[in-house]
């Protein structure tokens, strides 16, 4: 099915917002430490603000005193406050791109002219640039008793007192690299002053919320303050939330009273932008002969940057509280440590805290099969919750909920993705691979998501005397097809057009509420409003017309009006809204979804990989999703999801990472050293969504589709390697998997075997 | 990202563009010369590079971009676009290794601008037409606005990203010599994605006498040293005999004992080690290949 954004995106005409310009707007470019960490002893502004066409260099001495820091969205906790960042560092700097200075001009061109003539003094400080440094060093902030800012511990059962008590077990250490999501298009911001008022253009994902907190920062009246959603390139969890030039750019339009536009450039990007994902995993799993697992303990360590942002600790709490994912453990212990260190700071990315969790269970479900040479689809299996067993609680909590897995048939999705990819007869195919001098593997991830995170979410629906219907909504579009999905709940509700549904979103003069576009909550939150929205304006209409419907007649709504069965005459679009005026029923209905819970999607993750023995080199010649998400509205569009997820889970497993060096400095800061897949790096991806397991807590059933593309690939991907090489349990457990580290792993596996089997 | 203010002098003659370099660096002011940009415009943007002039030769076309078959040579000018070389019948028939490495270099949209002069002139290592270059010798003209000389490709290029240009030069035209009879080429490479630098390439030529001896053999690494390494010297076992691939990769690994390339985020030294032996025994094994198959 067609998506409504499509056209104009296609046709290169959608209005992104550096294609805004407006009379009299200047240009801003902001100064970013150099240094990981360092004393400002000073800055000399006055070469730099006396150079021509340069409007205004603010330092944080320019900002209104009291102002800041920027606050949590979610996942607060008291004492990350003592953490968060200010939009300009006053004295110390914290990590390598951390906002100095604005720098104003007439251009871009020349704001980053003046740029290269600020004097910053700097006295350099030690750098922290992992956890265990530190570890152990002094805290990065006063009121701070050490860098481990955070901890938080779960038991179940016997906790890791199961896992000693285990027949066998297994020790292993689980890295996943620093990376982050590269959305096409960068940030970027156009605040516009016009008179007491402020017009932001940029903004999306959480636009109410951070209108709000604007309003809060610039201690102006909330109705003051204007937000426009323009045309967005992506967002994945980085995009949108509130970052330092979020004030910054809107402060600076306010005070200078006029446009100011900011467009983040991509080596900004690398720097100023949330980082995501580095965590390591230490974990102890106890286990019987037959791969009935008996007990998880984890030390999950999560190296958080340098500043506490709105996420809180959103990304390790989703890690701690998804890990055990789809299996029944009877014993849990998991203690997470969150440290802060002189990198960026940190946030989510698609998938936050699975990606990294399901990488490590689900290549532990196959370390434990190679270690009792059973079939690792058989070793899920026998481990699977039941769904007798749904809905199931490990007892932990995340994002204010209780984790509890609402429906789902696990078991079933496993065989599914097993006769999908044809396991069957994967060693034939692994004989004829050796033919043509390839390895050939096949692995399996399972992956258990969640959505639909609330609290709620309005959807507002107003029939036009032409017949369309206006649905406004408080969801954001990132590129998701936000409008499309509203625009099909709607019309399949109403029997009208999808084309004659004009979803309304992003404007804060146009829309009164709304909590946003992330957590895949936008179809299951805002769509469910649509759903009660939509059965309520039928409900009108039908009221308006009972004179004339009588019962059990049916009545369709044509463009040209309301038809009713076993009747000639339409009624016009016009003569409904006279009679529902004259009845004082009016054809304007807002209906509000309530998420008294998350909703748990899920499925399997699949692929066949050939490995070179002579380079390492890896050719994924299948990739299959099974993924259940209750009810589709759109199939297309579900498919699409997981097709873009896998696309960044490959860049996540294989290619991309965020290095730096021991003083702190990115090392892979552009394109030419942070690798993303490009379109000859994605397979062919093959996707079987199902919908066995509708969600109990809302009307339609669904599920969110956004996350789970992403979360599986890695151990997917490392499981095919592993059984394509034949890799012992403890290998492929660092992220990424480069070339050179299964060809390590070959050579390893020729050098244990015996003589005469050379390779080649 | 945006460039330092320069000066942009867009040329209509190759005598102007000639006349302008010398003057202006003469006159001691940085000057840059302008091909495809494919690599100076991202250093000019990240403010790697800022030079206070620019010169543009994408006028030149009439001057600087052809393909032009001599005896025994082709002669190529610089402003060549590397879609030119891709798509030349001409190259293909007498230079197949060309078309072979077009294929693996960036993208189309890269492919479109970027010229086989400006690759040479950037000196990237891990690049392919200066390996191409290194192992058939070609022979590089430096015009400067008094003086006109031709060297080889080995005394061109003398660092990582350094040739042995003068400022006032600019490369014109690049001599390659043609496919000898009974001669096979490969270029084999590996680069974790399509299209990037590779972490290491492999360039082989060899020729058969009538008996289906080698009598003549050539091999060039990248990737693996500041500059393509040219290896040719140490297959001399190889002349006269009718090698198995296993003979092959156990010259290889002996030949690629002693390389110490350096290590980055991508890849560490022995991988590269590793891949230059592999790589090699490829490109030599395809290459006898490709004089039996005609």
């Amino acid at each position: 099915m067609r998506r409504q954004e499509d056209p104009t995106l296609l046709r290169g005409t959608a209005t992104f917002v550096a294609d805004l310009t407006v009379p009299r707007m200047v240009e801003a470019v902001v100064v970013r430490s150099m240094y990981a960490h360092a004393r400002i002893d000073a800055i000399d502004t006055m070469a730099t603000s006396s150079l021509s066409g340069v409007v205004a260099v603010i330092t944080a001495a320019d900002l209104p005193e009291g102002v800041g820091p920027i606050p949590m969205r979610l996942s607060s906790s008291p004492e990350l406050v003592q953490a968060l960042q200010h939009p300009l560092a006053r004295d110390r700097v914290r990590y390598v791109g951390e906002p100095i200075a604005v720098i104003v001009a007439q251009s871009r061109y020349l704001a980053e002219d003046a740029a290269s003539t600020l004097r910053v003094d700097y006295s350099p400080l030690p750098a922290m640039a992992s956890v265990d440094t530190a570890m152990a060093s002094a805290p990065l902030f006063e009121g701070l008793t050490a860098n481990h800012v955070y901890h938080r511990h779960h038991q179940k059962g016997l906790g890791s007192e199961a896992v000693a008590a285990a027949p066998r077990r297994l020790k292993m250490h689980f890295s996943i690299q620093r990376h982050t999501g590269m959305p096409l298009e960068t940030r970027g911001l156009l605040a516009v002053p016009e008179a007491e008022r402020l017009t932001v253009y940029g903004p999306t994902k959480v636009v109410f919320f951070n209108r709000r907190l604007l309003s809060d920062l610039l201690k102006v009246p909330l109705e003051h303050i204007h937000y426009v959603e323009v045309a967005v390139g992506g967002g994945f969890g980085i995009r949108g939330e509130f970052y330092p030039e979020d004030y910054l750019i809107p402060f600076l339009a306010q005070r200078l009273q006029t446009p100011v536009r900011w467009i983040e450039d991509r080596m900004e990007h690398f720097q100023a932008a949330n980082h995501s994902r580095e965590q390591h995993h230490e974990v102890e799993v106890g286990f019987d002969d037959m791969g009935h697992v008996m007990g998880l303990a984890d030390h999950i360590w999560v190296d958080t940057g340098a500043y506490i942002r709105t996420h809180g600790v959103t990304v390790p709490e989703l890690t701690q509280a998804m890990l055990p994912g789809p299996y029944d453990w009877a014993a849990l212990d998991t203690e997470l440590h969150v440290v802060l260190t002189n990198k960026t700071p940190t946030g989510t990315y698609r998938g936050p805290g699975r990606f990294e969790g399901t990488f490590v269970r689900e290549r532990l479900m196959d370390s434990i099969a190679a270690t009792l040479h059973l079939d690792p689809l058989v070793v899920r299996q026998r481990n699977l919750l039941q769904a007798t067993q749904l809905p199931y609680s490990n007892g932990l909590k995340a994002l204010g909920h209780e984790v509890e897995l609402d429906s789902g048939n696990y078991p079933a999705a496993l065989l599914r993705a097993s006769n999908l990819m044809e396991s069957e007869t994967i060693s034939q195919r692994k004989s004829e691979a050796l033919h043509t001098g390839h390895l050939r593997g096949l692995g399996f991830a399972f992956v258990v998501e969640k959505s639909g995170l609330g609290p709620y979410e309005d959807a507002r629906l107003v029939l036009q005397d032409d017949g369309t219907v206006a649905c406004f909504t408080g969801l954001a579009d990132l590129g998701q097809g936000t409008g499309t999905m509203l625009a099909t709940v709607v019309s399949k509700e109403l029997g009208v057009d999808r084309d004659r549904i004009h979803v309304i979103y992003g404007d804060t003069d146009r829309v009164a509420e709304g909590f946003g576009t992330f957590a895949s909550r936008g179809t299951v939150v805002g769509g469910s409003a649509a759903y009660l929205a939509s059965a309520e304006l039928k409900r009108r209409i039908v009221a308006v017309l009972s004179d004339v419907i009588g019962n059990g007649a049916k009545m369709v709504m044509h463009p040209s009006g309301i038809k009713v069965s076993g009747r000639t005459r339409t009624v016009s679009y016009r003569e409904v809204l006279h009679r529902a005026e004259t009845q004082k029923v009016p054809l304007d209905v807002t209906q509000r979804f309530t998420a008294t819970a998350m909703t748990y999607p899920y499925g399997v993750h699949a692929c066949e990989v050939d490995v070179s023995p002579e380079t390492g080199a890896v050719h994924i010649v299948r990739y299959g999703v099974v993924y259940d998400v209750g009810k589709a509205i759109n199939l297309d569009m579900v498919r699409d999801q997981i097709m873009g997820g896998v696309a960044q889970g490959i860049g996540g497993a294989v290619l991309e990472q965020l290095v730096y060096d021991e003083t702190g400095q990115l090392q892979t800061g552009t394109f030419m050293d942070y690798l993303i897949p490009g379109m000859c790096e994605v397979p062919d991806i093959e996707v079987v969504v199902t919908e066995d397991a509708p969600a109990p807590s809302n009307p339609m059933g669904v599920k969110g589709a956004g996350e789970g593309g992403a979360v599986g690939v890695a151990p997917a991907l490392a499981n095919a390697i592993a059984d394509a090489i034949s890799a012992p349990p403890e290998a492929f457990t660092t992220l990424p998997i480069r070339p050179q580290d299964i060809l390590r792993w070959i050579r390893l596996g020729l050098e244990h075997r015996p003589r005469g089997d050379e390779a080649e | 990202m945006k460039p330092c203010a320069f000066q942009l002098y867009t040329p209509s003659t190759l005598e102007d563009a000639l006349e302008a370099l010398w003057e202006l660096t003469e006159e001691g002011r940085s000057v840059k010369v302008l091909a495809g940009g494919q690599s100076l415009i991202p250093v000019l943007n990240m403010r790697l590079a800022t030079p206070d002039v620019l010169i543009d030769l994408n006028e030149l076309d009439s001057d600087l971009n052809f393909i032009s078959p001599d005896t025994n040579h082709i002669k190529i000018g610089a402003l060549t676009r590397h879609y030119q070389l891709e798509t030349s019948p001409l190259i293909s028939k007498n230079v197949p290794i060309i078309t072979e490495a077009e294929r693996l270099i960036g993208h189309v949209a890269i492919r479109s601008r970027g010229t086989l002069g400006g690759s040479l002139a950037h000196a990237d290592p891990s690049a392919e037409l200066p390996l191409v270059a290194s192992l058939l010798n070609a022979r590089m003209t430096l015009q400067s606005k008094h003086a006109t000389r031709t060297i080889p490709a080995a005394e061109f290029f003398l660092a990582y990203l350094m040739t042995s240009m003068e400022p006032t030069e600019i490369l014109t035209e690049i001599t390659i010599p043609t496919l000898p009879g009974r001669s096979g080429q490969s270029i084999q490479e590996f680069a974790l994605r399509h299209g990037d630098f590779a972490i290491a390439v492999a360039g082989a030529q060899v020729t058969m006498d009538e008996d289906g001896c080698i009598s003549d053999a050539r091999l060039t690494l990248g990737g693996v040293g500041g500059t393509p390494l040219d290896m040719s010297a140490s297959l001399a076992p190889l002349v006269g005999s009718r090698p198995l691939p296993e003979d092959i990769e156990r010259l290889m690994k002996e030949i690629c004992q002693d390389l110490e390339p350096d290590g980055d985020i991508h890849a560490d030294s022995a991988y590269r080690k590793d891949l230059a032996i592999t790589l090699s025994t490829r490109a030599l094994v395809d290459g006898l290949q490709k004089v039996k198959d005609s």
